[in-house]
């Protein structure tokens, strides 16, 4: 069992000053033995900050980081999947789910982790998993209307993982999980 | 010359051990052998070796402490002898033959000590002639360890309430008495050894002097541990006579001591029961002492007691503590002019933080502390004492711990004059602490005066003040500041929008005198607030039908324009062609065409005249790209505009890779799912061919520079392109074209002059996976791509 977190476009502090409170006591560090962000964090601190949380951070460019060292794409591979990274505002039409099919055929990975949209998204086509853990802070998005406060926590164990999403709807947080398995022949089935 | 005075110290204690454990020897075998005469000769010969003035109270104490466990065993042999017959009238006779004074008084106290036990005469008695005797010992550190003495062992043989040693005839009266006059005498013994000795030698005394003051003090613990001194006795015998002799001995040291000793020993309720007395002996100290320590002290004890339970806070109510406590501050201050600053605000900290705990409620008091407190500051200028500076910071912290909200302490009006006084530095750092305070307690500050009055008050953050020294900031420090201030930004709402942009622009107002530095920091959130405005406003509950002047999302751009375009002084042309894009946006969902338009010609401007490094282009133009993919308010010409200029742009980007990019990108302005008259298949054709061109170009420079021809990426890229399409029914788009395509990429793969790339080879095969599959399907999709061999 590993835990991976993803999540993104906080916009700290130009678009929120912090993460929600319930967010924070859930993040403890020690827990997660991965973290995979979209961008836009997008200051040091917070970089700081997510690198308490687990030491094996992993950070693609939004448009608004503050470190523009940050690469445009990245992938690893966590078990027997291998993941892809990217901001998103690279792949236009931002949000367009063949569009973003082509980058993670391009990527050649199992789970493609993007952001840009701020609006949670897990959906599986032939050639994998596009997953999108939304605004973290629930920042302002010229995308989406109603932004609530979104993170993303997968669970991968062999060939399965198990995609947790955690909402902060009205103050509550309220958590929906999608499993998702990988057959032998390296792809991914529902 | 002083490591001899301590080795000859040593020396002397050495001697005077060795000499009295010889005696003891000697008064042990006596003691073995019932030899009260012998007993007698030798502990008096033993206690001589205390009639030294040679040591220091340090060492005298180690040789009083030996002698103190010998006269124990002592005292157990008289208490036997007593059992064995021996009256103990006769043996308190006896011991007065003693040769020496001083060991005829040790003696005589531990006989005494028997003497009570046996209760053969009254408590008071024997213990009012054994203070009345140790008078005849005034050397100072000898007459103040012969008192402890007898202090040490009458404690438990007071006369007390609900002790054995409580007669008709002896009442805790009598113990206070006891005890009140022990110490009246060790003080004056004490404060004598301020005058003995040449002046050169000072401060020497006053270091013994400090050695022994808690001999002094004990006194006064003893009392405090005495039953039967109630809060009547305390306020009418014991606190009288003890500031009596305080007030009378004239001495700074002990006064300074005794006064704390007085406030550490006895409990909160006395004090505050007896406040008007205790208060009232001040200002009769002399002039040298540290009052506002001792004043400190007090109001810290009282207001910890306020905090411990609300039950005792009617009490001070009832005494009037904070008028008393504000008034003999007052004229203390008053009293003493040239008292240092530190002085003056440490005692007007310690009285806010009491009139916070006691009286939580009442502003006006707090208010008041402050007020006196920028009286005295305004006559001092700017302060540059670092205590007095750290002072401030906690006065201020004060209210705002107290009651975790700004709104609050803002309503102190003489709060911000405080403020005034401080140089630049700590008036930021006390900034940090209010801004902590409102993002740790989530404060809502809702109106736009008090943001004005809030902005006011961190203004070392805001902008350069008046004399700051510039150059010396650390740029770590300065961009954490500034950040905080983009948060506490993010922290001003109020969903009544006329409210809220008023708030909007008093936050603008303030930002706009920070200068260059600070704006790439703080117009972000302030933009991104009014588009949050903008959004409210365009709201369902949002009466179309607003009163003249009210807030309209165009006022709201108007305002966004003009704020965006000082960040061309810094310059950050890439900061400020986001934020127009963003705006444009937003403005598309107010439908406003002529404002959109106006903020894409400014990120147009932008990108031709400001943004000239590469890297920051290819992201620019995706951006550009991006954001007029999903506008749907141009009209026709104005969208062509814009569509011709940023195809153009993507053209002439630096590399052929980022303009391929970029141009099959701008395939999708053609394009626009949800809107039929957007779909014109041609262009979008037009567009993937030239970037087939850009694409071929770019091998072949590939070829000419380097004698391979790189990798097919590109090509597998347009593949998908058209894949897309395809699919989505663009006629102009057929199975042959996709073919040839796929051919022609096959073809260069196989090329001899082609470079393996295992990327662009999986990402091939996964394309032609794809393809695959989607034949698989049946249906439409099936049937659509049948024609297409894989």
């Amino acid at each position: 069992m590993v835990l991976v977190l993803a999540i993104g476009d906080l916009h700290i502090p130009h678009r929120a000053s912090d993460l929600p409170q319930k967010f924070k006591s859930m993040l403890v560090p020690g827990k997660i033995q991965h973290i995979i962000c979209t961008g836009n964090l997008s200051i040091k601190e917070v970089h700081d900050y997510l690198k308490s949380l687990c030491p094996d951070l992993h950070v693609t460019r939004g448009e608004y980081d503050e470190d523009s060292r940050y690469p445009e794409t990245k992938t690893l591979t966590i078990g027997q999947f291998k993941l892809g990274i990217c901001h998103g505002h690279q792949v236009i039409p931002w949000g367009d789910l063949d569009s973003l099919a082509m980058l993670q055929r391009q990527l050649d990975v199992d789970i493609l982790v993007t952001g840009h949209t701020h609006q949670f998204k897990a959906y599986k086509h032939e050639g994998g998993v596009v997953i999108n853990p939304g605004s973290a802070t629930g920042a302002y998005s010229s995308f989406t209307f109603d932004v609530n406060p979104s993170f993303v926590l997968m669970d991968i164990d062999g060939l399965r993982v198990v995609v947790y999403v955690y909402e902060l709807i009205d103050g509550e947080v309220k958590v929906d999980k999608i499993d998702f398995k990988k057959t032998a022949t390296t792809r991914l089935a529902h | 010359m002083m490591v001899d005075g301590v080795e000859d110290e040593e020396k002397w204690l050495a001697a005077g051990i060795a000499g009295l454990q010889q005696n003891a020897f000697y008064m042990h075998r006596a003691l073995d052998s019932n030899n009260l005469r012998d007993a007698l000769k030798y502990s008096a010969q033993m206690l001589s070796e205390l009639r030294t003035s040679k040591l220091s109270p340090q060492k005298y104490y180690q040789l009083y402490m030996r002698a103190f466990d010998e006269l124990r065993k002592l005292e157990m042999f008289f208490k036997e002898e007593t059992r064995r017959g021996c009256s103990i009238i006769d043996l308190y006779e006896l011991v007065q033959h003693a040769g020496n004074i001083l060991p005829r008084l040790y003696l005589l106290c531990t006989v005494g000590s028997v003497y009570i036990k046996s209760k053969e005469a009254p408590a008071k008695d024997v213990l009012k002639d054994l203070v009345e005797m140790c008078r005849g010992i005034q050397h100072p550190v000898r007459g103040l360890f012969l008192r402890s003495y007898l202090s040490q062992i009458s404690r438990d043989k007071l006369p007390d309430i609900g002790s054995e040693y409580e007669g008709d005839a002896d009442t805790v009266n009598d113990a206070m008495e006891f005890v009140l006059q022990n110490f009246t005498e060790m003080n004056k013994l004490w404060v004598r050894m301020q005058h003995q000795g040449p002046a050169r030698e000072k401060d020497k005394r006053e270091k013994e002097r400090s050695e022994l003051r808690d001999l002094v003090g004990k006194n006064l613990h003893v009392l405090s541990q005495i039953e039967g001194v109630d809060l009547d006795m305390y306020k009418e015998t014991v606190l009288p006579r003890v500031l009596e002799q305080v007030v009378n001995c004239k001495d700074e040291i002990a006064q300074c001591y005794l006064m704390d000793c007085i406030i550490q020993v006895f409990p909160d309720e006395y004090h505050l029961q007896t406040l008007e007395i205790l208060l009232g002996a001040f200002p009769q100290l002399q002039p040298s002492v540290d009052i506002k320590t001792v004043l400190s002290r007090l109001m810290e004890r009282l207001s910890n007691y306020a905090a411990s339970s609300t039950e005792v806070l009617p009490e001070f109510l009832q005494v009037e503590a904070f008028s008393k406590l504000n008034n003999a501050i007052g004229k203390v201050i008053e009293a003493q002019a040239d008292m240092p600053i530190l002085g003056a605000v440490t005692l007007y900290s310690s009285l806010l933080t009491f009139t916070l705990h006691v009286h939580p409620d009442r502003l006006d008091y707090a208010d008041q502390v402050l007020g006196a407190c920028v009286k005295k500051l305004s006559g001092e200028g700017k302060l540059e004492d670092n205590r007095a500076t750290k002072q401030i910071v906690a006065l201020l912290s004060a209210p705002l711990d107290k009651y975790n909200d700004i709104v609050t302490v803002l309503k102190l009006s003489n709060y911000p004059s405080v403020m005034e006084y401080v140089d630049s530095e700590t008036n930021k750092v006390m900034a940090m602490v209010i801004i902590q305070s409102i993002m740790k307690n989530n404060t809502q500050i809702s109106t736009a005066d008090k943001v004005g009055a809030l902005f006011e008050l961190i203004k070392g953050l805001i902008r350069d003040l008046d004399g700051a020294a510039h150059d010396q900031v650390d740029e770590d420090d300065f961009k954490e500041e500034q950040n905080s201030v983009a948060r506490l930004i993010q922290m001003l709402q109020n969903d009544d929008t006329e409210e809220m942009f008023k708030i909007i622009c008093t936050v603008r107002k303030h930002i706009l005198t920070g200068g260059p530095k600070r704006l790439p920091f703080t117009v972000p959130p302030l933009v991104f607030s009014s588009l949050k405005l903008v959004r409210q406003l365009q709201g369902p509950e949002e009466n179309p039908f607003g009163e003249e002047g009210s807030t309209t999302p165009k006022k709201v751009f108007q305002l966004l324009n003009q704020t965006i375009e000082t960040l061309y002084g810094v310059p950050a042309p890439e900061l400020a062609l986001r934020l127009y894009l963003q705006c444009a946006e937003a403005a598309n969902d107010s439908d406003l065409e002529p404002v959109a338009y106006e903020f894409f010609t400014q990120a147009y401007i932008l990108y031709e005249e400001e943004i000239s490094d590469s890297r920051a282009q290819v992201t620019a133009i995706h951006l550009i790209i991006g954001t007029l993919q999903r506008m749907h308010v141009f009209g026709v010409e104005n969208r062509d505009t814009l569509t011709h200029k940023a195809t153009g742009y993507s053209a002439k980007l630096l590399k052929k890779p980022d303009q391929c990019r970029a141009v099959y990108a701008c395939s999708h302005l053609f394009w626009v799912d949800d809107q039929d008259n957007m779909k014109d298949g041609e262009r979008v054709l037009l567009c993937l061919k030239r970037a087939l061109r850009i694409a071929n170009a770019a091998q072949q420079m590939s070829n000419a520079t380097r004698g391979s021809t790189g990798s097919v990426t590109l090509f597998v890229e347009i593949l998908n392109k058209y894949l897309y399409f395809f699919e989505k029914g663009n006629t102009q788009i057929n199975a042959a074209a996709i073919q040839s395509l796929i051919e022609l990429i096959t073809a260069e793969m196989q090329s001899e002059s082609n470079s393996p790339d295992p990327a662009a080879d999986a990402f091939f095969a996964s394309t032609l996976r794809y393809i695959q599959f989607q034949k698989q399907k049946g249906g439409a999709v099936g049937e659509k791509y049948e024609p297409i061999k894989v």
